[in-house]
């Protein structure tokens, strides 16, 4: 005996939702692995590791059926995207160290899955951030590693070395492009001359702005499976462009384009995986408009006149606390009724 | 063309119409026994007009209508009243209910059968005959039709509303009807406008029966009926979301189509309405789709009263049985439960066609449902507030506007039980607030005898200090002037002063006390607003 409906979508499940998102992030990981090396893999399999070791130790801690929630994907989808916005030629602690947070206290600790207020890959981004800073932006660059490729076993013997034989890792490493282009400017040079530097290419970073673009791509996957609204990532790039193109209006010499803010750093990972995370953004369309808004503003001011050298972090944890008031103050109207919520 | 308007959200769930309508509608065989539940309406049940042991005819009016939201029941067939007591009912309590069960004579005799004209019968003469017809909404919903086509205090009706929709999966009941008897459903939506005298009239049919479309179209020629396909989206066929899409108007909550001007009925209503006012036959039987795990899945005309068990040929391997559609029927267990004026499926269900739903996990906010919700709730929230049993925000979210369509539960990647934890909610909220009023009363009450009491020794006090003001005015009065007035008639005047200041202390307080009007408790926020059919 069961109460209405008697059935239920077809295939449907959390699980099968994570894996869609999971799916959609392979042609990045592809763009990835085609400029950067191997090191991506490596680094994507330790983060899943961790994920999984670090949910089915909270599960059993808290007494929950650990196979039945383990499979639904959404730990091993924490790490990648951790996995992603990390450096991937680091220590092999940093991925371990950050994913092991994400879930055990950004997740769970704050009441598992569906709970938690804050995005658990971002709130172990912003530990290792605030914790590595020097460590957290120092990535090889497409360039280099093309003058010195470095196999998976040199990778491994980095990992859990911390050395390379033959390779001085400095060599191959260097500041993101959204890094250098703010060190550069407070230089005084200008956008132009900046992005004349080798790492920089077409229009975001050599590299960065092909995975960007795949990025994208598995966005729009997303958007045509329905897995997400357009609301966020609309939103949210919108105002990225519109206030990029406002000071570059202003001072192009000093302030870079929009199309460079769009395919640098994390902001097509953010706008389309990560500000759409389910459990911390708001769930209604108005919400959302307001959510994605929110973090494109904040992700440029960040990135532009703070003290880090990318915004989506720091951004999207400030808007995560504002959720649960964005919610409540958008309520669709109802229908039948001029409002949503009755006072 | 008209143009049609969209309701929010919707789902395209499998619909499985094919399995049963492809054979014609089938007359079920005359079963020997029939049960006739006094209660297959919403309001009061009818009250029994015939003892243990009466012989009664077909069509015999054995309940009648009790009160104004009411409807008479009929013998299905004539022979011998066995029994008026409880017996088994499909009703999704699961609880027995009063019923008269009559052993059949095999002669299926008539009563005499009187049809009216309605064209020169006076409308309240032909609403009465519709009354004791027990014609009540076939689609589910079962409210006495007779109600329902009672203009009342609204002037004008604009739009007359038959919904031929069907939008449940696997029910075609409806479908075939049209399909076989378009112009005995046209005669009746005709005393229908009749009644109303709507602006138009139209028939709202989803594009998914072609076939009920092209008949109904050709039996509508020569009137001024509108056949309208409306996209076949589920629930396309609720009362709310059908007039949105036929006139783009939305009924407001907690009120009634009429408020608008729309009356919204059953097709199937409207045959029986012909068979009533045409050839003076009750609602006795009605078309129900018997379905799923079956040996013939098909459509039969069934007796009412006619223990189910008796329409239904299952397979094998058939768990269960679901009342109506699957989307919003209700689950049986076994068939021992006669055939009402609500019931318009039967789904014999198994495991292979009805998979168990898998564990239920926590809710990840993925708004699904919300996209979904024909009412544009949000049903996460409403979950969060019911299981959290923080009802108020519930009500304050608009719990009571959920018309537990499904649709959220059935999109629900968590596979959350959402519909139950609705009905959960609300009948708590309505416990609650029956509660609250019974303990308002209790206080009211308390309060007032206090205040009797408190009065009394009030009276008593100001009696005796009125005797002694009496004394002593007069006294002083007497010692004051002995010629003046005499002592009598100034204490007269003090006890005359003293009267007056009394009656309008009294005054006062009854003002205070008058009893205020009590909130009724969920008015005008009807558990369920409308039934897709
Ligand atoms: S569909 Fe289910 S999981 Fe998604 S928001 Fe609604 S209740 Fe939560
Ligand atoms: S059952 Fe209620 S909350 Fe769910 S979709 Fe239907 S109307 Fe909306």
């Amino acid at each position: 005996m069961s109460s209405s409906p008697h059935t239920l979508t077809p295939g449907s499940s959390v699980g099968s939702i994570m894996l869609l998102v999971l799916a959609a992030l392979l042609p990045a990981i592809a763009a990835y692995y085609f400029f950067f090396g191997p090191a991506i893999l490596i680094s994507l399999a330790l983060a899943s590791a961790t994920a999984l070791a670090a949910e089915a130790l909270m599960l059993k801690l808290r007494q929950y059926p650990v196979k039945f929630f383990l499979s639904d994907g959404s730990a091993i989808l924490t790490g990648w995207l951790l996995a992603l916005s990390i450096p991937p030629l680091a220590p092999w602690w940093l991925v371990v160290v950050g994913t092991g947070f994400a879930i055990i206290v950004a997740k769970h600790l704050y009441g598992g899955l569906g709970n938690n207020l804050f995005n658990p890959a971002m709130v172990g981004f912003a530990v290792l951030m605030i914790s590595f800073p020097a460590t957290m932006t120092h990535w090889p660059t497409p360039l280099m590693l093309a003058q010195h490729p470095i196999s998976i076993g040199e990778v491994l013997q980095y990992y859990f070395s911390g050395a390379l034989q033959g390779v001085n890792l400095d060599a191959v490493t260097m500041a993101t492009p959204l890094d250098t282009l703010k060190t550069q400017l407070s230089l005084q040079h200008t956008v132009s001359e900046v992005k004349n530097m080798p790492i920089f290419g077409s229009f975001g970073g050599k590299g960065t702005e092909a995975i960007a673009a795949m990025y994208l791509l598995g966005g729009l996957f997303l958007l045509q499976r329905r897995i997400i609204t357009w609301h966020t990532p609309v939103s949210f790039l919108l105002a990225l462009t519109l206030v990029a193109a406002l000071f570059n209006g202003i001072d192009s010499s000093r302030y870079a384009s929009p199309l460079f803010h769009l395919f640098t750093g994390g902001a097509m990972l953010g706008a389309f995986f990560i500000a759409t995370d389910y459990v911390t953004a708001p769930t209604t369309p108005l919400g959302k408009l307001i959510f994605g808004t929110g973090v494109g503003l904040l992700e440029y001011v960040i990135r532009v006149f703070g003290g880090y050298p990318d915004g989506i972090a720091f951004s999207i944890l400030i808007m995560n606390a504002a959720v649960p008031l964005i919610d409540a103050y958008t309520q669709p109207r109802v229908f039948g009724h001029d409002s949503g919520v009755k006072s | 063309m008209r143009t049609l308007h969209k309701f929010h959200g919707g789902v395209h769930p499998p619909q499985h119409k094919a399995e049963s309508n492809g054979l014609p509608i089938a007359p079920a065989p005359l079963p020997k026994r029939v049960i006739v539940p006094l209660r297959q309406h919403i309001g009061a049940p009818a009250k029994a007009q015939v003892k243990v042991g009466d012989h009664v005819l077909k069509g015999q009016m054995i309940g009648a209508a009790d009160g104004y939201i009411s409807a008479a029941v009929h013998a299905p067939t004539s022979g011998t009243v066995s029994a008026i007591d409880l017996h088994a009912v499909p009703h999704p309590s699961g609880l027995p209910d009063l019923c008269i069960t009559i052993e059949a004579d095999g002669e299926d005799r008539w009563i005499e059968r009187q049809r009216i004209d309605y064209k020169t019968a006076v409308p309240d003469a032909v609403r009465h005959a519709l009354r004791d017809a027990g014609i009540v909404g076939l689609g589910g919903a079962v409210f006495p039709s007779y109600v329902k086509l009672n203009p009342g205090q609204q002037a004008k009706i604009k739009t007359l509303v038959l919904n031929g929709a069907e939008c449940e999966p696997w029910i075609t009941s409806d479908d075939m009807l049209m399909r076989e008897r378009a112009a005995e459903i046209v005669e009746g939506i005709r005393i229908m406008a009749h009644l109303m005298q709507p602006d138009e009239v139209l028939i709202g049919i989803e594009d998914n029966k072609p076939e009920a479309i092209t008949a109904m179209q050709s039996a509508c020629q020569g009137t001024s009926f509108e056949v309208v396909a409306v996209p076949t989206l589920y629930p396309g066929g609720g009362e709310k979301q059908l007039i949105q899409v036929l006139t783009g108007k939305e009924v407001p909550s907690g009120q009634r189509p009429i408020n608008i001007g729309v009356i919204c009925s059953n097709t199937a209503t409207a045959y029986t309405v012909h068979r009533a006012i045409n050839h003076g036959e009750p609602v006795i039987s009605r078309v129900v789709t018997v379905t799923g795990n079956v040996q013939k899945p098909q459509n039969f005309e069934a007796l009412i009263g006619t223990p189910i068990s008796e329409i239904v040929r299952q397979a094998g391997d058939t768990s269960h049985y679901i009342m109506g559609g699957p989307m919003m029927g209700f689950d049986l267990t076994n068939l021992n439960v006669p055939l009402t004026k609500a019931i318009n499926c039967v789904i014999a269900a198994s495991p292979a066609l009805f998979p168990p739903k898998p564990a239920a996990m926590p809710c990840i906010r993925c708004g699904q449902c919300a996209q979904v919700c024909p009412c544009n709730l949000q049903p996460q929230e409403l979950y969060w507030f019911s299981q959290s049993r923080n009802f108020d925000k519930a009500r304050a979210y608009n719990l009571f506007d959920c018309i537990e369509c499904g649709c959220c539960s059935y999109v629900c990647p968590s596979h959350i039980p959402l519909v139950s934890f609705y009905r959960f909610a609300k009948s708590e909220i309505v416990m609650q607030d029956r509660e609250k009023i019974a303990a308002d009363q209790a206080k009211e009450r308390f309060e007032f005898k206090k205040q009797r009491e408190e009065r009394e020794k009030q009276e008593k006090a100001a009696r005796m200090a009125e005797k002694a003001a009496a004394a002593t005015a007069a006294k002083a009065a007497a010692a004051a002037s002995g010629e003046m007035e005499d002592p009598e008639a100034a204490a007269k005047k003090a006890a005359i002063q003293a009267a007056v200041e009394r009656a309008k202390a009294k005054k006062a307080e009854a003002a205070a006390l008058s009893p205020s009007p009590h909130p009724s408790p969920v008015e005008g926020e009807g558990a369920k607003n409308t039934e897709p059919t």
